[in-house]
């Protein structure tokens, strides 16, 4: 296994899950309720969690001594790999649980592909991480029915997410090649197997949610090329701040 | 119930078993199940700890108290974090879970009473101050990842539940 290849196609996982636990955590004493104040930041710990874990063994690849906390927060925002969908702003809490429950559903499928990967260290990743998700599916699924079978406003403020959020979904299933090459080697099957079912699982939600499914045919790409919305700055501003004011700080 | 051996040296157990879970001190670490195995060679002491869920904030605080008590006790420790087989609460031991219940928390059920519970299908989970299941889901995360709140209907005591992970 070409170590680059392995490298660029575990950032891709990586940095989604740092993303957007960077995002939720920004949720932390900001929650609109109490209960769902801890439920999101609980999230976020899990999937900081994660990103630990790929973190760590992109380190144990590289030949240069990285540490997890180099890969972190010492890359430029075009090293970045994650999709859009995670940087979109925690605009209102109709975006927050739209925007994880479009990302919680194809996580939640793409673990289950990797948990039977022949890499050893993905495999035992993906069994710790499928377990977690599970959790945070249901409860985003859980928040979009409760605000689409609403009220009127809930139901307006999460259609207006859905309808703006949709366009971002495809990325989700976009590999590279060096992405595909991984995937090949490693006999995981690849996103856009289980893309039909995404959509499906989606619009049941959705349709229940009495919400409607957008009809939308133009998708926004570009995060996964490192291509990303003026929203990225911010977030790496924010998130890799102590470590380019103060290098190698420790807690 | 999995009931697995574990290759715990007899010299290290005592010590590890007074080590207590930091976010929920009346549980040893070895009655949460983190530790899954502790060797003896010479002097050297290598133990192995599996984090309950990915992003567990006590894991770093498990590995320096077990560092420290190992070396209090003349061991050379180390300590490696491993990932897999993952953690599941079937490792907690018997002796954990009634003590978890004696500390307020509900222990954690079987997977299918707990999904029914966390659902919201079926009032299945004991309240641990007066052992009523007349109790109602309030959030599936509490105060931490591994836990969910409940409300007891009948005594109005809100409580922990031990999520089940299998």
């Amino acid at each position: 296994m070409n170590n680059q290849n392995l490298t660029h196609y575990l950032y891709g996982l990586a940095d989604n899950a740092l993303i957007l636990g960077q995002r939720l955590s920004e949720l932390c004493g900001h929650g609109p309720t109490l209960e769902t104040d801890i439920a999101l930041t609980n999230i976020a710990l899990d999937l900081l969690g994660q990103t630990r874990s790929y973190y760590q063994y992109i380190a144990n690849l590289s030949h240069e001594n990285l540490s997890e906390d180099d890969v972190a927060f010492l890359r430029k925002e075009h090293e970045y790999r994650n999709v859009l969908l995670v940087e979109q702003p925690n605009a209102d809490f109709a975006y927050v649980i739209t925007r994880q429950y479009f990302f919680d559903v194809f996580h939640f499928l793409m673990l289950e592909k990797l948990q039977n990967s022949k890499d050893l260290n993905l495999k035992a990743i993906a069994q710790k991480s499928i377990k977690e998700v599970s959790y945070h599916k249901r409860f985003s699924g859980d928040w979009l029915k409760r605000l689409g079978d609403g009220t009127e406003l809930s139901q307006e403020k999460v259609q207006n997410a859905v309808n703006d959020l949709w366009v971002f979904t495809n990325e989700l299933f976009e590999t590279s090649k060096a992405d595909q090459t991984v995937l090949k080697e490693l006999q995981i099957e690849s996103p856009e197997t289980f893309k039909s079912d995404y959509y499906k699982i989606i619009s049941s939600t959705l349709e229940e949610a009495k919400l409607n499914v957008p009809e939308v045919t133009y998708f926004q790409e570009g995060g996964k090329q490192g291509i990303h919305s003026e929203h990225m700055g911010y977030i790496l501003a924010d998130m890799q701040y102590m470590q380019r004011t103060y290098p190698d700080m420790k807690w | 119930m999995k009931t697995e051996k574990l290759d715990i040296h007899n010299k290290l157990f005592p010590i590890l078993k007074a080590i207590p879970d930091p976010e929920i001190p009346v549980l040893s670490i070895i009655d949460l199940g983190v530790v899954r195995s502790a060797k003896l060679e010479d002097n050297k002491a290598k133990v192995k700890i599996t984090p309950t869920y990915s992003g567990c904030p006590a894991m770093d605080v498990i590995g320096d108290d077990i560092k420290k008590a190992l070396k209090d006790n003349g061991f050379e420790p180390s300590v490696e974090l491993i990932l897999s087989p993952a953690w599941t609460t079937d490792w907690m031991t018997e002796e954990g879970k009634a003590a978890l219940k004696k500390y307020g928390i509900a222990p954690p059920m079987d997977a299918t009473s707990d999904k029914k519970a966390l659902l919201g299908e079926a009032k299945v989970i004991p309240c641990p101050q007066c052992e009523s299941t007349n109790t109602k889901l309030v959030s599936q995360f509490a105060s931490t990842a591994c836990k969910a709140m409940f409300k007891c209907e009948d005594c109005e005591e809100t409580f922990d539940y031990f999520k089940c992970l299998i």
